[in-house]
């Protein structure tokens, strides 16, 4: 569960990106942020795993502040977050099974649990047959997919995904939004911003839409609600 | 820390050294630059040293017994210089023994001097080592002052500039060192730096997965370590092949006495430990503290 509270944030450059929060996000939620550049939305995803601070205000995750969390125990938190990000950001000298395994060597799992686990995870992305290649080799598609798998091979309770899609063509967006729902599926609560009105209007599912750093709808089954 | 964890941290350290070859030859030639500097200095340094503590060791005063002293009181002034705790050894010589040992000194030349063995211009003498060579002059003057004793002799002027050259020449040498060190540390650490800003997404990366900044810097230690021990074989190699060529060739030297230079065993050894161990602590160090800036993300 991921909750927020009067949350603000000004950059140390003067730029206000969030004007008071208040949000709840329940387990199992889908939940796509939308809004457009600016708004905010990559400041509000980028606060849940504490890659950044709030000026002020209150967030919890999992049952745990975060304002009141020691530098030595964000690591933890992290392994129960998975992170998607539009430009994939994986390790671009370490091979596919070495990317996803890292997740893993990292809470120090058994060798033979790692390759059992990564195996899988990779499977289910439909990547098994590309293990060994690295980053550069793989199309767009597929490195989200590496990334994806990455962020869900520990069982994360909750997976952001910060335009997941952008960069990738639109049969390829389906086939990554096939895949986070079926994550969804599962039990794990996802989070994605994102600038799609064809997904977000297709596949329905909670929509907060923000402008100027406050949430200015925040609906079930929303709908995209900008013109492009 | 589990033992598989440090074992994945060595692999992922080496495989490191491999992925960035192109910085791992510029920090090992940093490296083995600076340490084959370091290493020649620290061989002069620690020869001259040698060189100089034997010339000190050479150093011995005498003290010269007034021509019409009794007996009984050589024997006396014998028992007060032993009994100053500074004094290591003393021993009685004749003026027939010390004509002798001139004559022998002199080689050929020494049949000039045989004429005196009528009439001995020589005194008797006690011949006195101190146990540290800096303590020559100031008993030397206390010696002087007994009765019965009419000079003592010990090189004055030639062992204060000597005590004066030693001295120097080993602050000179040390401050040296330690400035060539430093330099090395700061030339390593620079090129490690290079290296690691190239990581800076990756590192920032691992943090995003949950990487503690503990697990994220022992690869980069163990990296630093195979650096520093990489750039330390040439040196190694070096020093000790040049030391042994030296000691091997240079008998000249040996001819005198006081030119001795330290053996090869166990010296080059020890220099070698030496340059490996300054080799990785640099190394450890310049690539713990570049990673330090990113760690916190």
């Amino acid at each position: 569960m991921i909750e927020m509270q009067g949350v603000y944030k000004t950059y140390p450059n003067g730029v206000v990106a969030l004007n008071g929060l208040d949000v709840t996000i329940d387990q199992g939620e889908f939940v796509y942020i939308v809004g457009h550049s600016g708004a905010g939305k990559s400041t509000f995803t980028k606060l849940i795993f504490r890659e950044e601070q709030p000026s002020k205000g209150k967030i919890i995750v999992n049952n745990k502040d975060l304002s009141s969390m020691k530098w030595r125990h964000v690591p933890m938190l992290r392994r129960g977050i998975g992170v998607v990000y539009q430009d994939f950001r994986l390790l671009p000298r370490m091979t596919v099974y070495e990317n996803v395994a890292f997740a893993l060597e990292v809470i120090e799992e058994s060798p033979k649990t790692i390759r059992k686990r990564v195996m899988e995870v990779l499977d289910s992305v439909g990547l098994k047959n590309k293990a060994r290649f690295i980053p550069d080799e793989l199309s767009g598609g597929e490195q989200q997919r590496v990334a994806i798998a990455r962020a869900i091979v520990n069982h994360p309770g909750v997976l952001i995904a910060d335009e997941p899609t952008g960069n990738l063509d639109p049969d390829t967006s389906w086939e990554i939004m096939r895949i986070l729902e079926e994550i969804n599926a599962s039990g794990t609560t996802i989070i994605m911003a994102t600038h799609s009105k064809e997904i977000v209007n297709t596949i329905k599912k909670r929509v907060i839409a923000m402008e100027d750093g406050i949430i200015v709808r925040d609906e079930h089954r929303g709908e995209y609600g900008y013109e492009i | 820390m589990k033992f598989r964890t440090l074992n994945r941290h060595f692999k992922e350290g080496t495989k490191n050294i491999w992925r960035n070859s192109w910085m791992t030859i510029a920090s090992v030639g940093a490296v083995t630059t600076t340490l084959i500097l370091v290493g020649v200095f620290l061989v002069l340094m620690l020869n001259l040293n040698h060189i100089a503590d034997n010339l000190e060791e050479d150093v011995q005063i005498k003290a010269l017994i007034e021509l019409t002293a009794e007996e009984s009181q050589v024997e006396e002034i014998g028992e007060k210089i032993e009994s100053i705790s500074e004094v290591e050894s003393v021993t009685y010589a004749t003026k027939e023994e010390e004509l002798e040992n001139l004559i022998d000194s002199m080689g050929e030349q020494g049949s000039v001097w045989e004429m005196y063995e009528q009439d001995n211009p020589l005194h008797d003498v006690y011949i006195i080592k101190t146990t540290d060579p800096l303590d020559t002059m100031n008993i030397a003057s206390e010696i002087e002052a007994y009765e019965g004793v009419d000079r003592v002799n010990y090189g004055q002027d030639y062992v204060q500039n000597l005590f004066k050259f030693n001295e120097y020449a080993r602050n000179v040498g040390l401050v040296l060192i330690f400035a060539l060190v430093f330099t090395a540390i700061f030339l390593i650490s620079n090129t490690i730096k290079i290296t690691i800003m190239a990581r800076k997404r990756e590192i920032g990366i691992m943090k995003l997965v949950g990487a503690t900044n503990a697990f994220i810097r022992w690869p980069f230690f163990i990296e630093g370590l195979l650096l520093g021990v990489l750039g330390s074989l040439i040196p190694v190699a070096v020093i000790v092949g040049g030391y042994y060529y030296l000691t091997q060739n240079m008998e000249i030297l040996s001819r005198f006495n006081f030119m001795q230079i330290l053996p090869f065993q166990p010296f080059a050894w020890q220099i070698a430990g030496l340059i490996i161990g300054i080799g990785a602590c640099i190394g450890v160090w310049g690539s713990v503290m570049s990673v330090r800036k990113f760690l916190k993300v």
